[in-house]
């Protein structure tokens, strides 16, 4: 079991009688919406993060807005921290329970309410999934476009709260851009409304604020998300290369021409290897790296763009450019970037995956130094990115049953963040903060950011019951973890050029 | 790369934000009519400017808060790119910190979306006299909370925002401006059906009489559209009024911005001319009716007095009384004292 809660360090409540915890909440559900006995907790010790685990005291299934606020009433009164979880394929640890927490799990807040295909709006509840949405609007030649590579499961609760983002992000933005309002709980109980089905809403723009939060501000209760038309035609090209560098400078050239592709993903050797082996996608298996871009629109546009960007990918070193010659092969291309993760699980009994994003223009340099950090590690690492945005996901492959291994992979791990980092990148471009790189945040963050943050989490949830020990470190926490703090000069990887 | 000659006054600024206020913080001056009025010693911003950094291949532009949009957007359109929620700016001194703060977009936004969504970070001067990093220069990053996109319309009530990194994007290769003769709400109903395919469209503004349309995008699908829809030509440049309020419509001693949802009932308001394919309607009058706000909520939306003053002073709609409980509770967090812009929003904010 990995980085346990420590009171000292992330929170300092009194202990709650799970007993007299039961008892309130008893007469808030009907019995088989709160589970109570070990075997029934179990399911729900961890997230998408398995190596992370912890029990709640307690899961409750509300099924309505009152009793979501009955039992929120009930945690704040109690001094109980409550958890919220949707689908629990968060990568990050953002599910894990506080230990003897509440986990309020929104599974049964599954119902599509509304659709307005004139407003191209949906009208959602948060334990509806991110695919049944689209599937729910295709006959109306709509889509909604964020989509989370696990989105045939993830619930758009879990998207609200992470922010997720996906292939098509760099052209269709992230779920925050593809809200129009949330209603949420507040700890005290109290309903709000974020956001309007206007375009925008008076006042400060506390829904974008609540988008991402993972958790630690409000229960989201009902979300009204945008819908995308569906474009007229959508093709995609495989560009190969036989050097990584040359294939990320390829990126860099995409964009700078002026193009917005739908999707611009980039896989290296060991990736898409696995991925081939997995999925039989057609990728050139001796390539170093691999590019997939999507391009869609009007007929004429896209069939124009596919003529400048392959000419463009040929200048820039491309050894083969490929255009999907039907519908069947554009899927094969996908599903072999879409099982790429599960594809490196079959060649290392373990991977770890990581979720940084860094400007594009630094991604020859990071990828020569991930190749350093992995030698200087002794771990394998594959890499897959969501190259037009910057997003990368380093897989760390390691076997958990060889001694010290999982410690080097979460050293090497640490070390990959705090290099996107340095060139100006974030750690978490997607997957969260959660409990996993609680401690990374204090090298992105300063005391004074990390102040304002507690404010800010402060002025929802006054008495920081919501999803303790997740996303925002306390300063106790930097104090003992953040020695690698860039604020003060103390740059990691100080030979890397800065931008 | 790019950047452009400026001055940092980042530490004259915190030498006088750590004298205290309250302080009523300042830009170019050009939208000085929004907003209610704040009691405060001025504190200026202008001269804190310049393109901290520009590379076109990351779509990505940083600047301090002082620096001209006009400059900003001049840049750009030398790498062939552009401010695609297209901030009205009400002169040449208007500034990046001014646009973020009131938080407008142009016509381009019901298809591109607003100004928040093209923030990516800023910096935040706090009540300390120290500068706050929130977000950063890349498009995807979740790690912390995302106050950057709560400083855009946030009317500078948390503080200084010394610098902002937006993402920019490509200029469409080609833009027609068309024009319709078309009663208003049957201008809408037709507007919101072809908003429902993938065609190019960048903007659709009813002046009372006619509808404008504009189409972006590649040659072909822009002209393939043109033929499909027809209309008029007209000038490109009958966008620039629209974009920057210059147009005859927005020209009224009493001016209400009304924010509706697209789709819905406009009752009391079908008379308006229109932006945004009817989702914010120009009311204007001689004199203010602050019934406005009753009827804007009724019909799901919500009015700001964009020019004119109301009896009781306030500018913008009324919030639910939990909401404006939580707008109090998120200012004091950021400025507990209150000496940033007090009541530039709400009175008592």
């Amino acid at each position: 079991m990995l980085d346990q809660f420590d009171a000292r360090l992330d929170a300092d409540f009194p202990p709650v009688d799970p007993v007299r915890l039961i008892a309130a909440l008893k007469p808030l559900l009907p019995p088989e919406n709160l589970k109570t006995q070990a075997e029934a907790l179990r399911p729900y010790e961890t997230d998408g993060l398995a190596a992370y685990r912890s029990l709640p005291a307690v899961v409750a299934l509300p099924e309505t807005v009152e009793q979501v606020q009955a039992i929120l009433r009930v945690c704040w009164e109690l001094g109980a921290p409550v958890v919220a979880r949707g689908a629990g394929t968060g990568l990050s640890g953002g599910a894990l329970p506080y230990p003897g927490c509440v986990l309020l799990s929104l599974a049964k807040f599954s119902a599509i309410l509304e659709i307005d295909a004139l407003a191209r709006t949906a009208r959602v509840q948060p334990g509806v999934r991110n695919l049944a949405i689209s599937e729910a609007v295709a006959h109306l030649g709509l889509f909604y476009a964020p989509d989370p590579s696990s989105q045939i499961a993830c619930s758009i609760g879990g998207n609200v709260a992470e922010n997720a983002g996906g292939v098509h992000c760099l052209k269709y933005g992230l779920t925050v851009h593809n809200l129009l309002k949330l209603e949420m709980v507040t700890l005290e109980g109290e309903v709000l409304h974020l956001g309007s089905d206007a375009y925008d809403a008076p006042g400060f723009d506390l829904m974008a604020l609540m988008t991402g939060s993972e958790g630690l501000l409000g229960i989201v209760t009902e979300i009204t998300v945008k819908l995308t038309p569906l474009p007229e035609t959508t093709q995609v090209l495989l560009a190969a290369f036989d050097d990584v560098a040359v294939a990320a400078q390829a990126v860099a050239e995409i964009i700078a021409e002026g193009v917005i592709p739908a999707g611009l993903e980039m896989m290296d050797g060991p990736a898409l290897r696995a991925a081939e082996d997995f999925a039989l996608a057609g990728y050139p298996k001796n390539a170093a790296a691999i590019l997939l871009c999507e391009l869609d629109g009007a007929a004429p546009d896209v069939a124009e763009e596919i003529a400048r960007v392959s000419a463009l990918l040929s200048s820039c070193g491309a050894t083969e450019v490929r255009l999907a010659r039907d519908e069947d092969e554009r899927k094969r291309f996908w599903a072999g970037r879409k099982g790429a993760f599960p594809a490196v699980g079959r060649i290392a009994p373990d991977y770890y995956c990581m979720d940084g994003t860094i400007p594009r223009r630094a991604l020859p340099n990071v990828l020569t130094e991930i190749t350093r950090l992995s030698e200087v590690h002794g771990l394998a690492v594959a890499n897959v990115f969501h190259a037009g945005d910057g997003n990368l996901h380093p897989l760390i492959l390691y076997d958990a049953a060889k001694e010290g291994d999982q410690d080097a992979a979460e050293a090497l791990g640490g070390a990959i963040l705090e290099l996107c980092v340095s060139v100006g990148g974030t750690i978490t471009g997607e997957h969260g903060v959660g409990r996993e790189k609680i401690n990374q945040m204090c090298v992105q963050f300063s005391g004074s950011e990390i102040d304002a943050f507690h404010a800010l989490k402060a002025a929802f949830d006054p008495k920081g019951l919501l999803n303790p020990g997740k996303a925002i470190p306390t300063l106790a926490r930097c104090a003992e973890f953040g020695g690698m703090h860039i604020h003060h000069g103390e740059l990691p990887f100080a030979h890397l050029p800065r931008f | 790369m790019h950047t452009s000659p400026g001055s940092d006054l980042t530490e004259a600024i915190a030498e006088r934000v750590r004298a205290g206020g309250p302080l009523r913080l300042e830009g170019g001056g050009t939208r000085a009519f929004y907003g209610r009025p704040v009691q405060g010693e001025a504190l200026s911003l202008a001269g804190h400017r310049g393109v901290v950094d520009y590379d076109p291949s990351e779509l990505v532009i940083t600047a301090r808060c002082g620096t001209p949009v006009a400059e900003i957007e001049a840049l750009l359109a030398g790498e062939n790119q552009m401010l695609a929620f297209e901030p009205p700016v009400f002169g040449v001194a208007g500034t990046l910190g001014g646009a973020v703060a009131t938080g407008m977009s142009g016509p381009r936004r019901p298809f591109v979306g607003p100004l928040r969504d093209y923030v990516l970070g800023a910096r935040l001067m706090n009540p300390q006299g120290e500068v706050l990093r929130f977000g950063g220069t890349v498009f995807k990053n979740v790690a912390g909370f995302d106050a950057f996109r709560l400083m855009a319309g946030s009317l500078g009530c948390f503080g200084p925002i010394l610098e902002v990194s937006l993402r920019v994007t490509p200029r469409p290769r080609v833009e027609r401006a068309l024009v319709f003769e078309m009663v208003g709400e049957a201008a809408r109903t037709w507007v919101t059906g072809l908003m429902g395919r993938p065609l190019p469209l960048s903007g659709a503004f009813h002046d009372g009489a006619r509808l404008h349309l504009r189409l972006s995008g590649g040659e072909a699908g822009v002209a393939a559209t043109k033929a499909e829809l027809g209309g008029e030509d007209e000038a490109l440049e009958t966008w620039d009024a629209i974009r920057h309020m210059t147009h005859p419509v927005f020209g009224a001693p009493v001016l209400w911005r009304v924010s509706l949802p697209p789709t819905g009932s406009a009752e009391g308001f079908a008379t308006t001319a229109w932006d945004w394919a009817g989702g914010q309607r120009w009311l204007t009058a001689d004199a203010v009716d602050p019934g406005v706000w009753e009827r804007a909520a009724q019909l799901g939306g919500h009015a700001t007095l964009f020019r004119g003053q109301a009896p009781n002073g306030e500018v913008f709609q009324p919030l639910a009384p939990g909401v404006f409980n939580l707008h109090r509770r998120v200012k004091a967090a950021l400025d507990p004292a209150g000496i940033f812009n007090p009541s530039a929003m709400y009175g008592g904010l």
